[in-house]
């Protein structure tokens, strides 16, 4: 999704002379054609997200739209007071770029491992979440929310690659998207991991199991009825998610599930476990975590009643 | 998503109409105080002049916040002529809601209280409004909240303010405007790595623009700044990080205006003017925590970073501020 952000914000900022680039030092092979074009717009703060936060606040209060770039965790977390108390508590038109999601940086180690930013900031009433499941969805994702008033933080991808079968690139904030019908059970996921749901979803049909796969992009607002529409018509429903379970899409769909009242079996995939030493590539850190393909079909068979294998 | 508010989400003018001084939401207040506002303070409130002067704004400090029952006074009355000359004399507002008025982040946000007498001065809070101080449901509390007219940025967590004023001036410049942003912040915010991040930024793009005032009283929350984080050699700290460092008193106003009114380097260094204060200023107790005899008052200026005024200190508090010059 790293191509598909430069080239969707340089779309925007040749239309918009508000937009303003920001980045802690990150983001080789991904700034140039920003940087070639619109230079004098573009600004390296240095290794320092707080004053990058701080800074891009005082620009948005200015009347400017910046766009505060960082690899995920840094972006997020190491001036996650700084979001707070600057776009969110002002109200003011920040973005905030993490890139890498989930465990895109596989061999980084986990201090690049993006897997509580979206379960954190959701909890920030204000601040809009945008996080696509693949590049299509995410070039759409942001020219649609360029406009949004508030803050918003874009959790992306490194991957250009990756897609999700039958999402086609859509988006809408607040909503959910359908990328794939069947009455058996339904699936939730959200980011790059959608990837493997929908292998996941297509390796099912095959076993005679017919899954919807449903793709939450955004948070606050929620698709709070979309997801109780979804659900109210599933017995049994999965998440699937690179971020922990307390706080990301697992907690959401749970919180409809429960204040709808609806009768439908959730099992949740999703981060659980503390960091034990080790790393590894994104595969490898989705087997452990239980958020491979293979896990989300033994999870959706056992929900059904069908033996596994 | 913008709950009704409008536009930037200011608020509109005199929005606000709770009763002068009195908290109509029955702020606390001790059934034997003999130095509640009489009359006659609440008929000096209406009066006030536009013209902010240093003695009224340690005034409205020391009323307000007997009547709110709340403490950072020490921290307030350091930074009255700072405000003061600033808002008087430097600052260039013409309105509040102008897009293109000087700045003004005041970083140390615990004493916001300072903040709104001049404010309220200014005619810019009406006096109705600063009588809401410390009360429920009020957009005066003891750090500055967003959306008050005057009030540029939201504070009270240290080491944020500078940050935001750094990205203020960088928006002038990207806007190709003269406006100019001044901050605030407190010798105990150079703990803070921000402050130094923000440091860094401002000097490497040459934002002159920029103007930073730090009060440096030498108190910090909990001890002197000597014992907590030595801060001895501040000046040569921010020479070395590219400022264009000036010193003064802080309680001089003509000293402070000199300075404040200089135009910026001319070789593009921001500018921090390191201002001595004395925590405290103009209360004798707060300043030297010499205890009096008729009560258990604290004997450390560092209580005043906490501690409400009793009646008692209260009255010495206003008698000591009516007999200054």
């Amino acid at each position: 999704m790293r191509q598909a952000f430069i080239q969707a914000l340089c779309g925007l900022a040749a239309a918009d002379d508000r937009i303003v680039l920001l980045t802690g030092d990150l983001g080789y092979m991904v700034m140039e054609p920003f940087i070639e074009r619109f230079r004098s717009r573009f600004f390296n703060v240095g290794v320092a997200e707080q004053n990058m936060i701080g800074v891009a606040t005082g620009l948005a209060e200015a009347g400017l739209r910046p766009y505060a770039y960082s690899i995920a965790t840094f972006a997020s977390l190491r001036c996650l007071e700084f979001i707070r108390n600057g776009p969110v508590l002002h109200r003011l038109p920040v973005r905030v770029v993490g890139m890498g999601m989930g465990f895109e940086y596989g061999h980084a180690g986990p201090t690049h491992y993006a897997v509580e930013d979206v379960s954190v900031l959701r909890t920030f009433p204000g601040l809009t979440i945008v996080i696509p499941a693949d590049s299509e969805q995410a070039a759409k994702a942001i020219q649609a929310t360029a406009d949004i008033e508030g803050p918003v933080y874009y959790s992306l991808g490194k991957d250009d690659r990756l897609s999700v079968t039958g999402l086609g690139g859509s988006f809408e904030l607040g909503r959910l998207q359908i990328a794939r019908n069947g009455d058996d059970l339904a699936i939730l996921s959200m980011g790059s991991v959608a990837s493997e749901a929908a292998a996941a979803a297509e390796m099912l049909s095959s076993r005679g199991v017919n899954a919807t796969l449903g793709i939450v992009s955004s948070f606050n607002p929620d698709p709070v009825d979309d997801i109780a529409g979804l659900l109210s018509r599933f017995q049994f429903a999965i998440t699937v998610e690179s971020q922990t379970a307390s706080g990301g899409l697992a907690a959401l769909v749970g919180t409809v599930i429960a204040s709808k009242g609806l009768p439908c079996r959730l099992r949740l995939l999703a981060i659980r476990n503390s960091h034990d030493g080790t790393s590894g590539s994104q595969q490898d850190r989705w087997r452990k975590h239980g958020l491979d393909r293979e896990n989300i079909i033994d999870a959706a068979l056992v929900s059904l009643g069908v033996s596994p294998r | 998503m913008r709950d009704g508010l409008d536009g930037r989400n200011r608020l509109k003018w005199g929005r606000i109409t709770t009763s002068v001084f009195f908290d109509p939401q029955g702020l606390k207040r001790a059934p034997n105080d003999h130095f509640a506002m009489t009359t006659q303070d609440k008929g000096d409130a209406v009066r006030m002049a536009k013209e902010i002067d240093a003695k009224q704004v340690r005034r409205i400090i020391l009323q307000q916040s007997k009547r709110a029952n709340v403490g950072h006074i020490g921290s307030c009355l350091c930074v009255v002529e700072i405000l003061s000359v600033l808002y008087r004399e430097v600052l260039r507002i013409g309105s509040p809601t102008d897009p293109d008025r000087d700045r003004f982040v005041l970083s140390k946000g615990h004493a916001a209280l300072a903040l709104y007498a001049v404010l309220a001065l200014k005619g810019w809070i009406a006096s109705d409004a600063l009588g809401t101080f410390c009360g429920d449901d009020s957009h005066f509390g003891v750090h500055p909240e967003p959306f008050v007219p005057g009030i540029d940025f939201a504070s009270g967590s240290l080491g944020h303010g500078l940050c935001l004023a750094v990205g203020a001036a960088l928006g002038a410049r990207l806007q190709k405007s003269m406006r100019r942003v001044f901050c605030l912040i407190s010798d105990a915010e150079c703990n803070e790595g921000s402050t130094w991040e923000a440091a860094m930024f401002a000097a490497q793009h040459r934002l002159n623009n920029l103007h930073v005032i730090l009060d440096w009283n030498g108190q910090q929350a909990l001890g002197r700044t000597g014992d907590v984080l030595d801060l001895s050699n501040l000046r040569e700290r921010w020479r070395a990080f590219g400022w264009d460092v000036s010193e003064v008193d802080g309680h001089c106003e003509d000293a402070l205006r000199q300075v404040l009114i200089n135009p910026a380097a001319g070789d593009g260094r921001p500018r921090i003017v390191l201002a001595h204060t004395r925590f405290g200023k103009g209360v004798s107790y707060m300043e030297q925590g010499v205890p009096l005899t008729q009560t258990n008052l604290p004997v450390q200026p560092i209580n005043w970073h906490y501690l409400p005024m009793s009646d008692l200190e209260y009255r010495i508090a206003l008698e000591e501020l009516e007999n200054s010059r």
